[in-house]
């Protein structure tokens, strides 16, 4: 009888899961990092090779 | 590559807990502790979040090196009892997979910490990983016996990169910290290697014990730890430390330094008497050393920023 599952595709579902786990966890700390770095208020805006009143220092 | 070879199934498929052995989670377990405790006794506070996603990948860059380190002494780790199970000797992970794992994961580490907090954190992070992995792993352990006394900076870094990710600069309390674990370091190795000494020969790494004997190692250990107890005290009176942290420096190195005492003032034949009972129990006591130095240092915070007892001022 062939079979169709080798008892290897089952223990790499396994650890196919749990990479996809630890990607999905990384994607999840770089967006609320992202989120947590725009709503702490620090200066988002950088040289842009044009001139950006933003940056300039009020005098 | 032949076709057969395309089709070849191993049957010792690595799985994810072989890859996460390789990060060496007990040396992760003190790296987390020691560098979170860097970072919530800085006077600076840091988002839960920076400071969460920092101490990860710090941990997970110490976990790289630790990968990188297997992956370069998969020879001599064969051949040692304590290290012969670890993923790489034991054939669950090729050494090709675990230098991957480790680069990837270095870089991985070094840019999320350069994201979430700051470039001179990044830098540290960087520099530890290099450290370990070159300077002690490929240059000083099979050279020196002196390995474990420079090596030990890379387990040093931890708390001040805790600290650079607060504060964005390096300062005297950060390097006291750093100074607190290399210090602690040789004589926690070297009352390992005493009864161990077989397997570290039979690997041809120069241990103290191997190159220069017993007696010798035994009045190395009491010396580092008489710089070590003199360091840990005096650091009571920087602005991390406080009544607690005092009390707790003097209660464990006045232990540490009895304890190496009898070590030096005993010999291999006294030692074998008592199948070494004296060097197991200052090899157990510097396990809990650090995490009750570093407990006492958050404590002394904790009760200062509530505005309870602890800290001078």
């Amino acid at each position: 009888m062939i079979q169709v599952e080798h008892e290897m595709h089952q223990r790499r579902r396994g650890r196919n899961l749990g990479v996809g786990l630890l990607l999905v966890g990384l994607i999840g700390i770089v967006f609320g990092l992202s989120v947590v770095k725009v709503t702490l208020g620090h200066n988002v805006e950088k040289f842009d090779h044009v001139r950006r009143p933003m940056l300039e220092q009020t005098e | 590559m032949t076709d057969a070879s395309l089709y070849t199934v191993r049957t010792d498929d690595p799985e994810l807990k072989d890859y996460f052995n390789l990060l060496k989670p007990r040396v992760m377990s003190l790296v987390v502790f020691t560098a979170l405790i860097g970072l919530l006794v800085a006077p600076v506070g840091v988002h839960p979040m920076v400071g969460f996603t920092a101490i990860l990948f710090i941990a997970i860059g110490a976990g790289a090196s630790g990968a990188l380190n297997m992956w370069w002494d998969a020879d001599i780790d064969a051949v040692m009892r304590r290290t012969a199970k670890r993923p790489i000797p034991a054939g669950k992970v090729t050494p090709g997979e675990a230098l991957g794992f480790g680069l990837a994961l270095s870089g991985l580490a070094v840019i999320m910490v350069a994201l979430a907090s700051n470039l001179l954190a990044a830098g540290l992070l960087a520099f530890t990983i290099f450290f370990y992995v070159v300077i002690y792993t490929m240059g000083l352990k099979r050279w020196t016996p002196q390995n474990i006394v420079i090596g030990g900076a890379a387990g040093a870094f931890p708390p001040m990169i805790g600290w650079v990710v607060a504060t964005g600069s390096v300062s005297v309390e950060a390097i006291c910290m750093f100074m607190l674990i290399f210090l602690w370091t040789p004589p926690h190795f070297w009352a390992l290697a005493l009864f161990m000494k077989d397997d570290f020969s039979n690997a041809g790494v120069p241990m103290l014990t191997v190159t220069h004997g017993h007696p010798s190692t035994r009045r190395h250990i009491f010396a580092y730890s008489v710089v070590l107890a003199i360091f840990a005290v005096g650091m009571a009176f920087t602005s991390i430390g406080g009544p607690i942290y005092l009390l707790t420096a003097l209660v464990l190195n006045g232990l540490f330094l009895q304890g190496a005492w009898r070590i030096m003032a005993r010999d291999t034949e006294m030692a074998l008497a008592d199948d070494y009972a004296i060097e197991k129990k200052v090899f157990k006591l510097s396990l809990i050393y650090l995490f009750l130095h570093f407990g006492a240092l958050f404590t002394d915070t904790l009760l200062k920023s509530l505005g309870l007892w602890g800290g001078w001022i």
